[in-house]
């Protein structure tokens, strides 16, 4: 995957190295973001499982941002932002993959005819 | 943006220029950029297994459910193995950066090995399931089940093979420009597979086992 | 036949003489003539000694100008096969009424309507859409090549290789009967035990490789490449429609890779993805497929809108009006073609609010499709116009293209949907638009472009007919399709009973008669032009009197493009250039850093299509074997660092003063 140009063997790109703090203080976060989560699933910490739900895709959420920024050093300045666009756009079509595929999914059978008694009897 | 402001654009008169006599315009490399649109698609391969596995994950056909097969105890150590392996990377690179050749390969080969704990622990988790009676034709939910764990299990999988040709790269023509970039693609492959699986943990067991 | 022994089964898993399609005359004639032709090519570069020139100069090079004529020239060829499967259907269609069942038995009708569209898409407008992106991106932005440059030959050969394994099912086997986007459960093992759909699954696999790599590529080309001064803002339209094209390519094409290994999962292993039991979904399949599949749409469309801009703002002579709603309509149609990949299955069964919402969000991406159109209506307003082939195209373009739009919309009502869903109505509106929007452009940027690629014209007179009997086929073909659509005729069907409608179906064969001689005038035309070619013959490098970079070049440019990087100061790059007086350099020439050619693209595409292959019939102790290699080769070509080489400063200038001396003979 050469170049047709000069290699610049001196390109600038040092702080996309990340330094040894950085990496250890994103290891402590995402040790502490992962320990959380399966302390409150295997111990049933919170009655709820929809607010367990809750909690634990939020750290989740917390959590990928951690490694985001310790452990793939993404800002919004390296190649020229353009990382981060790509980024920003991956989402953006992630979660309309996700929530469009899930709701179209949900809502397959909406103008099915009913299969069931049961089904027949919730009929408008 | 490329470096539209570093060229002089016109003479002393005031002309415009519209060449680079000086032949000192060189474009920036795009490996980096390029490996990282790599990561992204990657990344919507995963969101499409992510997706089949959110519409399918509860059609257990009358068969086992997560919170029949996971044990929690098992992934826990599972994704210690990858964090650890993370921060290991880390430590490679740092060592890239002030070119010390012998702690960069000390330190790829101990991410390899947490790697290779993590596929084995993984494989000893497949294993087991479908010695259970649980394989993935058992029911679309482990069929989608065993889809995303399994395509990041050999991402890691050829990430480690990855890892052992670049030590050999390394080892045979040291910590060149061109080794440097390698050893940057393979760090951001690698934190990648760390970040999917925090959402197949999240997603697949946490949830999976909640009631 | 007795069962075969465990180790031919190793070695030839299903493949047996069965397989061979000897009892199938149209195949077996079809063969005989394809070994004919096949056996003539073979012989004449044998007997020229063309073996060495191709291989070095074309198979292994790494120059985006001969890859992208590399891809022009696949898409082409494929184009005739695409084109025989349809003007066979069209011919079935028109016979088989009542009593006569046509000359097609339905098995193979089926697969012929199914090779079409995945020929028609996949390995016909993608690999010429690719091809123009190629050769005239790096151009545009004023590079030497492309970021990747060896990625770039593998790209291309992994696409090679794809269509290679579709054209294999003709005499091995089958091809799909499934349709051109293998909905399950059909596509699956219980209904489609043959090799058909598998021979579907690799070939897009393989392909699909190629173009999500060649997309990654153009992205970083034009991000990291572009020349001194050219800002976003100043890029060329078919830049920015490239750059958004292999946005949506990078974006849609995983999805498209995700969803067809779970059908190969389903198939191979007998995984509940899509099946009917043990709860798979089928309709999963069809919401992931076609995530990825409207996207698919735009990739198609989006580049050729960039060559009319391009067109239209040459043979107007007219700097193109609105270049920023230009951009920022191709930005905004890349991000709404993921939000409405509904309307493409209104009927499964959703409900109002899902409905609705793809509905409204399909009528909202025509505005600004329909900005486009508006731009080159006043582009061309008050300009002066010359109708050049390349404008013919375009205008031709313009006209069909907005029809087709507008039965788009008509479509993407949901409660008309309900009506026309799988009618021939649909097959007419989207033949309205890939024909008339893609295929038009695709010819105007063949016409456009071919000058510069070969240093003389296309044959003119040939390019009109050509262009008369594409434009009036088309209509003559696809009308009566609306009409039966409108009438409720369903597609993909093989025999009809009512004979009133036998009429519609003859005249629609007549229009595809037309197309052919059109087509066949586009062959005469290359073969007049190339007889004719001194007297076509371009010395000038600007034949159009174009407007951006390319066009500053020699004709066919010099393998490093560009002498001096050029610095930009205006959209329109080179027309600002003339107008300013620009000077060519003549002297201070410098020796130029390329890439080497590298035959490691074309070998790992062969053994990645040979494990196609292997997969496709079982073989699979020939899987592992190749599997095994096509890793060891990508692991040695890792080991490969001296890939560069510089072109020295006296050859440049050798080239150079030959520029110098064609110029001014011109001049004179």
């Amino acid at each position: 995957m050469s170049q047709p140009a000069h290699d610049h063997s001196h390109d600038h790109h040092d702080d996309a190295h990340g330094s040894m703090q950085g990496y250890v203080i994103g290891f402590v976060l995402s040790v502490i973001l992962t320990a959380i989560p399966f302390w409150l699933v295997m111990e049933k910490v919170i009655s709820s499982s929809a607010m367990t739900v809750f909690v634990v895709l939020s750290i989740a959420a917390v959590q990928i941002v951690v490694h985001m920024i310790f452990f793939l050093h993404m800002n919004s300045k390296s190649e020229g932002g353009w990382t981060m666009l790509a980024l920003i756009f991956t989402v953006v079509l992630l979660v309309i993959m996700l929530a469009g595929s899930l709701w179209v999914m949900n809502h397959l059978n909406t103008n099915m005819m009913p299969m069931s008694a049961h089904d027949m009897s919730n009929m408008p | 943006m490329s470096d539209a402001t570093a060229f002089v654009s016109t003479d002393a008169a005031g002309n415009p220029i519209f060449h680079d006599a000086s032949g000192d315009h060189h474009p920036e490399n795009g490996t980096l950029l390029g490996f990282w649109l790599y990561l992204m698609s990657d990344c919507l391969i995963f969101a499409s297994l992510f997706a089949v596995y959110g519409v399918l994950g509860h059609s257990y056909a009358a068969g086992p459910t997560g919170a029949d097969l996971f044990d929690l105890k098992l992934v826990a150590v599972n994704t210690s193995m990858l964090l650890l392996s993370s921060i290991t990377y880390g430590f490679a690179m740092i060592a890239m950066q002030k070119r010390r050749v012998a702690p960069v390969q000390f330190w790829l080969a101990i991410t390899g090995l947490f790697g290779m704990a993590f596929v084995g622990l993984e494989l000893y988790e497949f294993h087991h399931l479908i010695h259970e009676g649980a394989g993935p034709q058992r029911s679309a939910f482990l069929s989608s089940f065993f889809a995303l764990v399994g395509t990041h299990g050999l991402h890691v999988t050829f990430g480690i093979v990855w890892l052992v040709t670049l030590m050999a790269q390394v080892g045979k023509f040291g910590l060149t420009a061109e080794n440097q970039r390698r050893l940057m693609c393979l760090s951001m492959f690698w934190h990648f597979l760390d970040v999917i699986w925090i959402g197949v943990f999240t997603f697949v067991y946490l949830m999976g086992v909640l009631p | 036949m007795s069962e075969p022994s465990d180790l031919a089964k190793l070695i030839f898993g299903r493949l047996t003489w069965e397989a061979i399609p000897f009892h199938e005359p149209i195949l077996l004639w079809t063969f005989v003539v394809v070994a004919l032709v096949g056996g003539v090519v073979v012989g004449a570069v044998t007997k020229y000694k063309l073996w060495g020139y191709l291989w070095r100069e074309w198979f292994t090079s790494i120059d985006h100008k001969k890859i992208g004529i590399m891809y022009i020239v696949l898409g082409l060829v494929m184009l005739l096969r695409g084109f025989t499967d349809a003007i066979m259907m069209r011919l079935q269609q028109a016979m088989a009424f009542g009593d006569n069942v046509g000359y097609l038995p339905p098995e193979h009708y089926d697969q012929i309507f199914t090779a079409h569209g995945v020929i028609m898409i996949f390995f016909v407008a993608m690999p010429l859409v690719t091809g123009f992106m190629n050769y005239v991106v790096p151009l545009q932005i004023g590079a030497r090549d492309v970021a990747f440059p060896f990625l770039n030959n593998f790209s291309f050969w992994m696409t090679t290789s794809g269509a290679v394994l579709v054209m294999m099912s003709l005499f091995m086997g089958e091809f799909a009967k499934t349709g051109w986007l293998a909905y399950p459960p059909l596509s699956g093992i219980a209904y489609s035990p043959g090799v058909g759909v598998d021979y579907y699954i690799w070939s897009l696999q393989i392909a699909g490789i190629g173009t999500l790599l060649s997309g990654i590529n153009l992205i970083a080309t034009i991000v990291k490449m572009r020349a001194p001064g050219m800002t976003m803002m100043k890029m060329p339209i078919f830049t920015w429609t490239s750059l958004c094209t292999n946005v949506l390519i990078v974006a849609a094409f995983p999805v498209l890779t995700a969803v067809l290994a779970l059908l190969a999962l389903d198939r191979y292993t007998g995984t509940n993805f899509f099946t009917n039991d043990l709860g798979g979904n089928a309709m999963m399949y069809v919401n992931l497929i076609w995530i990825w599949g409207h996207p698919e749409v735009y990739i198609l469309i989006l580049p050729v809108f960039g060559i009319f801009s391009e067109v239209v703002s040459t043979f107007s002579s007219k700097r193109l009006f609105g270049y920023a709603s230009m951009v920022y309509a191709t930005v905004v149609i890349t991000i709404l073609s993921y939000l409405v990949w509904l309307h493409h299955f209104f009927t499964m069964g959703s409900g109002a609010s899902v409905n609705s919402f793809f509905g409204i969000t399909t009528m909202i991406i025509s505005i600004p499709t329909g900005a486009k159109i508006f731009n080159w209506l006043f582009t061309m307003y008050h300009g002066r116009i010359r109708f050049d082939v390349p404008m013919l195209w375009t205008v031709g373009f313009m006209i069909t293209f907005v029809i087709g739009g507008m039965t788009g919309v008509l479509l993407a009502v949901p409660p008309a949907d309900f009506v026309l869903h799988n009618s021939l109505f649909l097959i007419a509106h989207f033949h309205n638009v890939i024909i008339g929007g893609v295929v038009f452009g695709l010819m105007a940027g063949i016409n456009y472009w071919f000058p510069k690629a070969f240093g003389f014209r296309l044959d003119p007179v040939w390019g009109k007919r050509s262009f008369w009997f594409w434009l009036i086929g088309f209509w003559v073909a696809f009308t009566p399709l609306y009409v039966l659509g409108l009438m409720g005729v369903t597609r993909r069907v093989s025999h009809f009973q009512d004979s009133s409608l036998q009429i519609w179906f003859q005249i629609a064969a007549f229009g595809a008669v037309l197309i052919a001689i059109g087509i066949v005038c586009m062959l005469i035309q290359f073969y007049v032009s190339i007889r004719d070619r001194h007297a076509l013959r371009d010395e000038s490098g600007d034949p159009w009197g174009g407007r951006t970079l390319e066009w500053s070049t020699s004709s066919p440019p010099p393998a490093y493009n560009f002498a001096f990087t050029p610095i930009v100061h205006d959209n329109d790059a080179w027309h600002d250039m003339k107008q300013r007086g620009y000077e060519r350099p003549l002297q201070g020439f410098k020796p130029i850093h390329m890439p080497k050619n590298t035959a490691a693209g074309i070998v790992l595409a062969g053994l990645s299509s040979v494990c196609g292959f292997a997969l496709i019939w079982h073989m699979w102790l020939l899987v592992g074997l190749s599997f095994a290699a096509v890793l060891v080769a990508a692991i040695v070509h890792t080991f490969n660092y001296k890939r560069d080489f510089h072109i020295p400063a006296d050859e440049v200038v050798r080239t150079e003063e030959t520029r110098t001396q064609q110029l001014a003979a011109v001049h004179v």
